[in-house]
């Protein structure tokens, strides 16, 4: 009961960190109908900014400037890239940000090199916070749950609360009223391209010392993002959350808990071939959980479009 | 009667000198470049260019043709040659299999894994289609280091190509063999995908792509139309991966995975895809890129990347779709109006690009090269990455570049206008 | 005119056909039956929910509740390819052509399932002489000949109206829905259009959405009037501009402004 407590814990901030991505990137989506490809590069570049500040001014003012300069910089590429290759439809739209991503991926590499930085949590959360069982939770894990949670609340209130919410949230279904109204959208489009963006800055601000900041951290968590909002349907800011949610404890407590197909199998009834190298089956009769945690999301998207193609809570005319 | 020949004006002898010209003038290149390239590197390239043609080609069906951007792609052309490898490995049965069929094999397993993938990917096209692409295709990357069996782990499987039955007495222990082998299914290829684009599914891909709705007023499902063009490029890749297990004799797990995936798109692009050769051209230059830049420099990627950027904000046809461009001007007679203003820009246009290059290639050498190692070398140029001199000589040559360029692209545009304006008294 | 059918069997037929968004009715209970070879108008003040029927007849929305039937067929859970290939066809009152393609092409694809190519990819389409033939032959009809190797995309909007109805009755499906065929366009561009759509839809059942009461009273066979998703009049073109309800709900105020 105890590591189910502590896996829960991991879980909950795998899919917090998840749930930071997909929101930012889901809000941009129903917005402007653009997938944004580069928006793990985003949460790299968090991360690196964070660095780098980090060297000279430490960990929290880096916590607090590598965002907002991630969210500038979104801006910036959504006023004078994406604005422009807008006019020639959503697939050139989706290849810009799959070759931004690209470029993102080499200037990192070009600027701080191939191998992981050493970028890690400030001395102050150094800390166990309180222990399960024998199990230590350090403080940083609990500060970054903090940290999520406050984002998004803070997200909820700005949307539900504050007339840029409203105006957001009604240029989310009616853009072309929204502009008829005489509010400035393309305004609009980059300030939430730039929200979003930092969004995924804070994430990876925060990420970077728990899962190494090196040149490939933006791939490694890039596919899993756009599998949560395919998985929580696209558009939905409730859905981004179930799924990251949902995968943030699936992985983890297919990590944890070591089950083994060959328990399975037997327990159903087959007999395991001898000697096992010979058998056809050897790799499904080998497979066990730690092993196939990575690709659940993928496994579980595909299941999911087989049997509700628009996602969790997507809306069918998205 | 004047009513009859009109009509019959229309349709198109089966057989006319301008649509087989290129395809004579391909065969008859294909069949003269290893005596021109004939060094073992010239046919290795080509050789390599040929089976990321028919892949870029197989691609683009779904990316130009039928408006399907896909991220996952090299899946298809994966599995088909590991099955190939596979097949090499089944020592009876290959043995009596001569090898130039493989490739057949390797396009049914593709074609089979596109017809289940399909069967729930091309419900949606866009956005959805796209992000069910990346995690199809990453799921099956991932699985390579999960079933070892067919995938063969992290080291690949690998098998040998001359234990085929002999074809006419020809073994394919020679590159050059191979290259043939490889120069026929590339035109095979590409001849059939032409001719698909020609059929009426072909065609209605493209209407599809325009616009799904009015296709389904027209009583066409857009949903069987996408999968049928899916299932059809799932084939070529397929070919393509069979072409790639009998030149290599290995498949691993960068066949599948994001990369190779990313890469067809980014040369499908750059060649052009609104149009069939563009893919030739794209993959052609992207691995001359590659071979003859990456042995230059590190920074190759990052100099593709930027070309790749470039052309999706400024030149969505590509290089093909630029070509193109210049058929007004032709049809007008009017090229040579182009000539001069084209030497003005581009000469200071590529001294700019140069210079921005060598700044980039110096601040990269003084930020990581070893401690101590401050001699570099480009453009057959060695001096010292951390003398001020080279700094400025370099800059200095970017922004005249760029000066010069700028200076003359005003000249360019008019005379860009002027080519394309038909002369006074010719009738448009 | 003859409203009745040759067959006995109505060319379409709605029965008690609703439709809400929502908790808004917006279609509430139609029933009209239009007879083999009508040429049916069906106006009404903005709002009242013209194309929602249209789009319901078609299959691109599902009714509430309600039935549609093409020549007695139940058309429930049709999709849109199903229901034209059982021969009902439509336009669309925002332009919809496939722009990228020539307009040549655009009428060659709008012949190629009722020709019986279906998803074939053994046919080499310029081997057909009789597509070529026959897509020629609708140019010419549609008066674009001339236009033949142009993207569609670069016609003036007329002729991309023109184009539009051209796709629409290419198929060669007996019943021709036209949503606002002449909208936003000049005089002489309409009576082109009138031209074109009296030629075109010749023997065929034409049942149309427009404004423009020139064009309804010199076309239509019958007028349906919709108001409010109710269908508060139908008959003859004399019929429903003598009746009082009508004058009072829409037309007297349209009439008005015409003069």
């Amino acid at each position: 009961m105890d590591l189910v407590l502590v896996n829960l814990i991991d879980g909950l901030v795998t899919g917090l960190l998840l749930f930071m991505l997909s929101a930012g990137l889901t809000l941009i989506f129903s917005m402007m109908g653009v997938l944004n490809f580069a928006h793990a590069s985003f949460y790299m570049l968090g991360a690196y900014f964070a660095y780098q500040i980090s060297v000279y001014l430490g960990f929290w003012v880096g916590l607090l400037l590598a965002p907002p300069l991630v969210g500038v910089l979104g801006a910036l590429v959504e006023r004078y890239g994406l604005r422009r290759v807008h006019q020639y439809g959503h697939v050139p739209e989706l290849i810009f940000t799959f070759g931004l991503a690209l470029m993102i991926e080499e200037l990192v590499q070009f600027i701080w090199g191939r191998n992981a930085v050493n970028y890690v949590s400030p001395e102050i959360l150094n800390f166990t916070a309180f222990s399960i069982a024998g199990n230590a939770i350090p403080a940083y894990k609990v500060f970054m749950i903090f940290i999520s949670l406050g984002i998004f609340i803070a997200l909820l209130y700005v949307l539900t609360k504050t007339r840029v919410g409203m105006i957001i949230q009604a240029a989310l279904s009616y853009p072309r009223t929204v502009e008829a109204l005489g509010h400035n959208v393309p305004l609009i489009f980059m300030g939430v391209f730039g929200v979003g963006t930092a969004l995924a800055g804070v994430a990876g601000v925060i990420a970077g010392p728990v899962l190494s900041t090196f040149p490939g951290m933006a791939i490694v968590l890039g596919s899993i993002v756009f599998v949560t909002i395919v998985i929580g349907g696209l558009g939905s800011l409730g859905g981004a959350l179930v799924a990251s949610l949902l995968i943030g404890w699936l992985t983890t407590f297919a990590k944890a808990y070591n089950i083994r197909m060959e328990d399975i199998l037997t327990g159903v009834g087959f007999s395991k071939p001898e000697p096992i190298w010979d058998s056809m089956w050897q790799d499904l009769w080998t497979i066990t959980s730690p092993q196939i945690a990575d690709i659940l999301p993928y496994l579980l998207m595909v299941l999911i479009l087989v049997f509700r193609p628009y996602g969790l809570f997507g809306k069918r005319d998205a | 009667m004047t009513d009859l020949t009109q009509k019959t004006a229309h349709v198109p002898p089966a057989v006319t000198l301008g649509n087989t010209l290129p395809w004579i003038l391909s065969i008859a290149f294909l069949a003269i470049a290893p005596q021109i390239f004939s060094s073992n590197s010239a046919i290795t390239i080509m050789n390599q260019m040929g089976i990321t043609i028919v892949f870029a080609l197989a691609y683009n069906m779904l990316l130009g043709q039928g408006g399907m951007l896909s991220f996952g792609h090299a899946v298809y052309m994966g599995v088909g040659g590991f099955a190939c490898v596979h097949i090499m490995n089944m020592e009876t049965f290959f043995s009596y299999l001569p090898l130039p069929f493989l490739p057949i094999f390797g396009g049914v397993v593709g074609m089979l894994l596109a017809v289940i993938v399909g069967s729930f990917s091309t419900r949606r096209a866009g956005t959805v289609f796209a992000m069910i692409s990346l995690g199809v295709g990453e799921l099956i990357a991932a699985c390579s280091v999960i079933i070892v069996v067919f995938f063969g782990g992290e080291e690949g499987i690998s098998g040998d190509r001359t234990y085929g039955m002999p074809f006419f007495g020809i073994e394919f222990l020679q590159h050059i063999e191979v290259y043939y082998l490889t120069a026929f299914w590339l035109l095979l290829s590409a001849f059939l995908m032409f001719m698909f684009s020609r059929t009426p599914v072909g065609r209605m891909a493209n209407a599809v792509r325009d616009n799904p709705e009015r296709a389904e007023f027209l009583g066409y499902s857009s949903r069987w139309v996408r999968f049928y063009s899916f299932v059809a490029s799932g084939f070529f890749c397929g070919i393509a991966g069979g072409l790639f297990a009998i030149n290599y004799e290995i498949l691993t797990e960068e066949n599948l995975n994001l990369a190779t995936s990313g890469g067809i798109l980014l040369m499908t692009f750059l060649g052009g895809a609104g149009f069939f050769f563009g893919p030739v051209i794209g993959a052609v230059v992207f691995i001359l890129l590659q071979t003859v830049l990456g042995l230059q420099t590190d920074l190759w990627a990052l100099y593709v990347g930027a070309l790749f950027l470039a052309t999706v904000m400024f030149f969505p046809g590509g290089f093909a779709g630029l070509l193109m461009m210049h058929v007004t001007p032709i049809r007008l007679g009017k090229m040579h109006v182009l000539y001069v203003p084209y030497l003005k820009t581009f000469i200071p246009g590529i001294l700019a690009v140069l210079g921005i290059c060598s700044v980039i290639e110096i601040v990269f050498h003084a930020r990581h090269a070893p401690l101590g190692d401050e001699d570099m070398t480009i453009f057959w140029t060695t001096f010292n990455s951390h003398s001020i001199v080279a700094w400025i000589v370099a800059i200095a040559i970017a922004v005249i570049g760029v000066w010069l360029t700028k200076k003359a692209a005003p000249g360019l545009v008019e005379a860009w206008h002027e080519a394309n304006t038909p002369d006074k008294g010719a009738s448009a | 005119m003859n409203a009745m059918t040759k067959t006995g069997v109505a060319a379409l037929k709605l029965d008690d056909l609703r439709k809400n968004f929502g908790k808004s009715e917006i279609i509430r209970g139609i029933d009209l039956e239009i007879g083999d070879g009508e040429r049916h108008a069906v106006i009404g003040p903005n709002g009242a929910g013209k194309s929602t029927l249209f789009n319901l007849i078609t299959g691109r929305f599902p009714p509430t509740s309600g039935k549609v039937y093409l020549h007695g067929q139940d058309l429930a859970g049709k999709a849109p390819y199903e229901i034209n290939r059982m021969g009902l066809s439509r336009s669309f009152q925002i332009t919809n052509i496939f722009p990228k393609m020539t307009v040549f092409e655009n009428v060659r694809c709008s012949l190629l399932w009722s020709e019986g190519y279906r998803y074939s990819f053994w046919n080499i389409v310029n081997r057909a002489q009789h597509l070529t033939e026959e897509a020629d032959r609708i140019l010419e009809q549609i008066n674009l000949t001339e236009r033949r190797e142009l993207p569609a995309g670069v016609l003036s909007y007329a002729e991309q109206r023109a184009l539009e109805i051209g796709i629409t009755m290419a198929g060669g499906a007996d019943v021709i829905m036209l949503d606002e065929p002449t909208a936003g366009m000049s005089h002489s561009e309409t009576d082109y259009i009138v031209d074109l759509i009296r030629k075109v839809t010749e023997k065929k059942t034409l049942i149309m959405v427009e404004h423009d009461m020139g064009v309804v009273f010199g076309l239509a066979d019958r007028i349906s009037v919709l108001v409010y998703g109710e269908i508060i009049a139908t008959g003859k073109p004399e019929e429903v501009r003598a009746n009082a309800r009508v004058q009072e709900a829409y037309l007297g105020a349209a009439l008005e402004a015409e003069h």
